[in-house]
């Protein structure tokens, strides 16, 4: 399982109710129902991805987040998790106070455009970067809304949410991320993981 | 219509509260099962059939000598496996394949009811249904599965008895019927109703049959089932058996030969009273004002497992309506799974060889089962 899933997993107390959206093929819908004894629910845009997730027993839902989170009631979960999406949702911020209307907290992992490698990807090519994490040229990405992990802490500042715990992912290595090594990690992690709450 | 030999049928003696305000009792409910009861009576699925669909759910269907309507979906190692599952399925009361209805004689006056026969609705029919489970002394279904009326019939189930099943599949239905659903009902009500032969009903006293009527409420109905796309890939304009247009009203097209044959091979086999009393169930059902307008209210109170499938191309029952239904579930925290499955056969798709479908819900059925 990839090194996310195991620190969503950590990051999730037993017997929750949790929210996946954009659940995938489940991956981290089972692991979250075994390990954690966790009511699991997933969202996922993709007909393939829900019959995959129907065929491991996991109860999805077809649909799109920007539409579909509107039908959970205030606090029906105790988790929402975000696995990098939030880069592709037309509305971050609408999209944002969705999860923490529904969910007491959030989970949300964002790929970093402030790592070293897609800075100097612009710098040298000057061209749109392409990495392991952002295989997609600029023309055929679903990612409209990138950002670093710098501008995720501001955005939280902005749009005025509490940043419960963050986390930074680099080569598998998991870190704290706090106000003395921000910048070391804005350029050095890969991934960075945010546990919020409103 | 022919007699009916093979019929299981179960005599209901417990009186039976209608919608209408009538009461009935000691009334037949004709039914079939498929598969097994295992020891602990927790293996079985009472599937409820559509508006032209009736008992004979899989194999050969005894009196018609065709396929049972659901044959894709229902066998040994199919979507409801029946080397596992117990199937049980009835026909509607209101039918006409053995269940009380219009074609059956009023023991009061010994005439055929007709249109005396009173006005059913889905609730009645699963009312009736659910004695099944005691005369299979089953506690609780493993689960309720149908398509289009069959399931909205199970919706009204597991609000009914929201005891009585660990898991619950409609597809392809809605909530209650648009003003397009009830305007298409209509039309095929008035084209038996504008045939002579229908008599106001009492057609079978004077032995004779709105065939005429009933093919044509059959050829309109047929249309709503399938796809723009579907029918064009089909038929297109492509001619019946003729090279050239025969300037006249004689079947030049392929899709007016489909029809008619459709609406011939229909009178064969169903009674147009039925299809007036089932049609007119379908338009009175409305969940949704049964619950003072909140569809959440009318599962409250079902811990079940839901899965809901629509299909991309049913403009009957769209996806929209099916979704209206996992929106109202998830209201209230119920546990829903939903899936729109990609097809271009339209309404009828859960009816035919549509394989994600059915393999879907196979793996929906099977895994929860595994996991009861």
């Amino acid at each position: 399982m990839k090194t996310e899933y195991k620190i969503i997993v950590d990051l999730i107390e037993e017997k929750t109710r949790v929210l996946d959206v954009g659940c995938d093929d489940g991956t981290l819908m089972e692991s979250l129902k075994k390990d954690k004894n966790v009511d699991a629910r997933g969202i996922e845009i993709s007909k393939d991805k829900v019959q995959t997730c129907v065929s491991k027993g996991l109860t999805v839902i077809e649909g799109n987040a920007e539409l579909d989170l509107k039908q959970f009631p205030n606090d029906s979960f105790d988790y929402v998790v975000l696995g990098q999406t939030l880069q592709a949702f037309v509305n971050p911020e609408i999209v944002i106070k969705e999860l923490l209307r529904v969910g007491k907290k959030a989970i949300i992992t964002i790929p970093n455009f402030g790592h070293w490698k897609v800075r100097l990807n612009l710098l040298i090519k000057g061209t749109m970067p392409i990495t392991e994490s952002l295989p997609n040229d600029w023309y055929n990405t679903p990612n409209i809304h990138m950002c670093t992990i710098k501008d995720f802490v501001k955005f939280s500042k902005i749009i005025n949410f509490k940043i419960f715990k963050s986390l930074a992912l680099t080569n598998k290595n998991i870190s704290n991320i706090n106000n003395s090594n921000l910048f070391y990690k804005n350029l050095f992690a890969e991934l960075g993981i945010f546990l919020i709450e409103k | 219509m022919n007699i009916k030999e093979n019929i299981k049928t179960l005599v209901i003696k417990k009186p039976l509260k209608l919608d209408c305000g009538k009461t009935i009792n000691n009334f037949p409910l004709a039914y079939e099962t498929y598969g097994s009861l295992n020891k602990n009576k927790d293996n079985a699925i009472l599937v409820f059939h559509a508006l032209t669909g009736d008992q004979f759910v899989t194999g050969i269907n005894p009196v018609t000598k065709k396929d049972g309507w659901w044959s894709y979906a229902v066998g040994p190692n199919k979507s409801i496996d029946t080397n596992k599952y117990f199937v049980i399925c009835a026909n509607v009361i209101g039918g006409c394949m053995g269940s009380f209805g219009p074609s059956h004689k009023n023991p009061d006056t010994n005439k055929i009811y007709g249109t005396d026969f009173p006005v059913i609705t889905i609730n009645d029919m699963v009312n009736a249904q659910v004695n099944l489970l005691d005369h299979f002394e089953i506690k609780k279904l493993f689960s309720v599965v149908g398509g289009s009326m069959g399931g909205m019939q199970v919706l009204q189930f597991i609000s009914n008895y929201p005891d009585k099943a660990n898991t619950v599949v409609p597809i392809a239905c809605t909530s209650n019927h648009s003003a397009q659903n009830i305007a298409f009902n209509e039309l095929g009500r008035q084209a038996i109703a504008s045939d002579h032969n229908w008599s106001d009903g009492k057609y079978l006293s004077n032995n004779t049959l709105p065939d005429k009527g009933l093919s044509v409420a059959r050829m309109a109905a047929h249309i709503t089932y399938l796809s723009k796309k579907g029918l064009q890939e089909k038929f297109g304009r492509k001619l019946q058996e003729r090279d050239a247009l025969k300037f006249g009203f004689d079947a030049d097209f392929q899709i007016e030969s489909y029809l008619r044959y459709q609406g011939s091979v229909f009178v064969d086999r169903f009674d147009a009273n039925s299809y007036l009393y089932i049609t007119r169930a379908m338009d009175y059902f409305d969940l949704v004002k049964q619950f003072d307008g909140n569809l959440s209210n009318a599962f409250k109170k079902t811990k079940a497992k839901f899965f809901i499938i629509s299909f991309t191309s049913d403009w009957l029952y769209p996806t929209q309506e099916n979704k209206d239904i996992v929106i109202a579930l998830n209201a209230i925290g119920a546990d829903v799974g939903f899936v729109e499955i990609k097809s271009d056969k339209g309404h009828d798709s859960f009816l035919l060889d549509v394989p994600d479908f059915l393999k879907t819900l196979k793996n929906f059925l099977d895994k929860s089962y595994s996991e009861r």
